[in-house]
């Protein structure tokens, strides 16, 4: 079982405590003006958008197959049976090819420090082990962000659907999307109206198999091409080994 | 000592002095200070020119090796080892470029003891490494033959079979490999240029670039050094370049063709300008100029088309690493200057070891690594070519 953050942006009343508790659990800096800012950085892991009277927040989607981890060279994005996907800033030499295979664009990286790391939200790894809640679902005041397992948390999405059919889209958004997400969202509208990639284009398939398809040939790719050059090579030179060879058995009858 | 100042050194003293700036800027301020790489752009020319195209323009080393060693084709042999030489300093330079472009480049190491088998990223920097070791022993006998070690030129004649499979392997994985690269991208990159087929498209026409670029080479070097080249080796390498690019562009056609974006392309849009020049520099130009005998006979027509064809496949890296996201992510990415000096002193410092090499080892072995006859070094050759490479960049 992994553990799923479920937002419903119906709950939502726009009062960015879920931000301030990320700063504070993440020691981010967190201000009036920080606040005021309507996109992620490296100094903010989640954001609160507002359209009209409708709300929307952002964060990592701690998918269930994630691209980053399956895209990082060494390693130091990883999923985390627990549902997180973590990051070993000691592992990352900063190719930043997370960040550019992200469908969700959430990795964000300190272009003005001198040992960057990558940053985004990590899901509170610290309170999950000692059994608490992720920051921002403790401190939701109207319980529009709660924390729980991934298989119940979406057995209570779809019964909210059922129960209140007209409050919402009529999908999870992270249901399915690019594999299924650690992270499944509510509301009213679509989440692609506020800068979420649309469903039908990340599609269901989980990103890594895009690159996998290619991987899982090399094993066998590397055996096989290596015997076709090594034959080409062979057939090509065999005029000469035929000479070469005369030339030692001349040379090793002379000797015996 | 006296220098002779003339037009190419000054150039390539401006481009070194702005590129130590940049360089001071990169490693004392950050990459935010030196690039205009953002959290919706991060990666930028770096990647898109040093990385990408630097590879791809050291192909020739694997393209003329195989030729050569693999094939037994006896008339290439003069333009092995300024290929090979080609090959060595660029992936010595990419590697270079890969050490301003990481975050933590002191980390670089860490590839090696961590390894993530899933990673595009790990096989093409795990391929690059073996290789550039493989490209350092295939150098190697040039340094041999100049100091007369005939035991070490044997034990490499020796290993050479091994080294020959092993390079040509290790290219044709991580050339194919840099377009693997962008196939997680599928809601990212631009339709014209996210295929399934990129793994396939990037060896092809690395193959292509291989045939191309050793024309240029030694087209170039051999002015260098005041030598004729043979025209036989051109026209043959000539014919093979046409070859490699009627295959190539028609491999574009049927994978436009079979993904239905075929109407799409001709219809003016910011992308399809990108892809015109790319396809025309590219294919059709080429094409059509080696398509007539007269220009596939003189040396000058010859280095026409493959400049021209170099300058395309640049584009088509360039419009798959940077023109292509664009779309995506709403606004242009436009490189800092001193994005592009960092490049430029990169690409200066490859024009100036050649050239050093060239003079002081066996590369063209008729010639001796004798000084160069006197009244032909005096004006541009020196780098001359970096003037050339330098408007891959516009």
């Amino acid at each position: 079982m992994s553990k799923a953050l479920l937002y419903d942006a119906t709950l939502c009343i726009g009062c960015k405590q879920c931000e301030q508790g990320c700063a504070e659990e993440n020691k981010l800096p967190y201000d009036d003006k920080i606040a005021a800012q309507a996109f992620q950085s490296e100094k903010k892991f989640t954001c609160v958008l507002t359209k009209d009277d409708k709300f929307m927040r952002r964060l990592c989607m701690h998918c269930e197959k994630p691209a980053c981890a399956s895209v990082c060279p060494v390693g130091a994005l990883h999923k985390t049976k627990e549902g997180p996907v973590a990051y070993d800033v000691w592992k990352c030499i900063g190719c930043r090819y997370c960040m550019v295979a992200c469908p969700f664009n959430q990795p964000k990286y300190e272009w003005g420090a001198l040992n960057p790391r990558v940053r985004k939200c990590i899901m509170c790894p610290n309170r999950l082990a000692a059994g608490k809640a992720t920051a921002c679902a403790e401190i939701c005041p109207t319980g529009a962000t709660k924390f729980g397992e991934r298989e119940e948390l979406l057995q209570e999405a779809k019964d909210r659907i059922k129960q209140n059919p007209s409050n919402y889209v009529g999908h999870i958004y992270g249901e399915h999307e690019v594999g299924g997400t650690s992270v499944l969202i509510l509301s009213k509208l679509e989440p692609e109206a506020f800068g979420y990639p649309l469903s039908a284009k990340i599609g269901e398939r989980a990103m890594p198999e895009y690159t996998e398809v290619v991987m899982e040939k090399i094993p066998d790719f590397i055996p096989v091409w290596t015997l076709v050059l090594g034959g080409i090579y062979w057939i090509s030179h065999r005029r000469d080994e035929v000479a070469e060879v005369e030339a030692k058995e001349k040379q090793n009858g002379g000797k015996q | 000592m006296k220098i002779k100042i003339t037009f190419w050194r000054v150039v390539f003293a401006v481009i070194m002095v702005l590129g130590l700036y940049s360089t001071y800027v990169r490693y004392l301020h950050g990459l935010g200070a030196v690039s205009n790489m953002t959290d919706q752009f991060p990666w930028g020319l770096w990647i898109g020119f040093d990385c990408l195209c630097g590879v791809m323009l050291a192909a020739g080393g694997f393209c003329m090796v195989g030729a050569v060693y693999l094939f037994n084709v006896e008339s290439l042999h003069g333009v092995v080892k300024p290929a090979v030489l080609t090959a060595f300093l660029g992936y010595l330079l990419f590697i270079v470029g890969l050490l301003f472009d990481l975050g933590r480049p002191w980390f670089i190491w860490h590839q090696l003891i961590y390894r993530n088998p899933h990673s595009v990223m790990f096989e093409v920097g795990f391929c690059v490494m073996t290789y550039t070791t493989v490209l350092f022993f295939e150098f190697l006998p040039n340094v041999f033959e100049r100091f007369n070690l005939q035991g070490g030129i044997k034990w490499i004649k020796r290993i050479y079979p091994v080294l020959i499979v092993l390079g040509i392997l290790l290219s044709t994985l991580h050339q194919s490999s840099l377009g693997s690269l962008y196939l997680i991208m599928p809601s990212k990159l631009h339709p014209f240029w996210y295929t399934p087929a990129l793994p396939f498209f990037f060896f092809g026409s690395a193959v292509a670039v291989g045939l191309a670029m050793t024309i240029f080479e030694s087209t170039q070097s051999a002015k260098a050094l005041g030598r004729e080249l043979e025209l036989s080796v051109l026209v043959r390498l000539g014919g093979a370049l046409l070859v490699a690019l009627w295959v190539n562009a028609l491999l574009r056609v049927e994978d436009f063709y079979h993904r239905g974006v075929l109407g799409q392309i001709f219809k003016p849009s910011y992308e399809a300008y990108f892809l015109w020049l790319e396809l025309l520099l590219a294919f059709v130009i080429p094409i059509t100029m080696l398509s007539f005998k007269k220009v596939r006979l003189s040396p000058g027509g010859l280095y026409l088309a493959a400049v021209i064809s170099l300058l395309g496949f640049v584009t088509n890296r360039l419009n798959i690493s940077l023109i292509g996201f664009e779309e995506y992510v709403g606004h242009h990415y436009v490189p800092k200057w001193t994005e592009f000096m960092v490049t430029l002193m990169i690409i200066a410092i490859g024009f100036a070891l050649f050239r050093l090499a060239v003079q002081y080892l066996p590369i063209f072995p008729e010639h001796g690594h004798g000084e160069p006859k006197p009244g032909i070094q005096h004006d541009a050759p020196v780098f001359g070519k970096a003037a050339v490479l330098s408007h891959a960049n516009d």
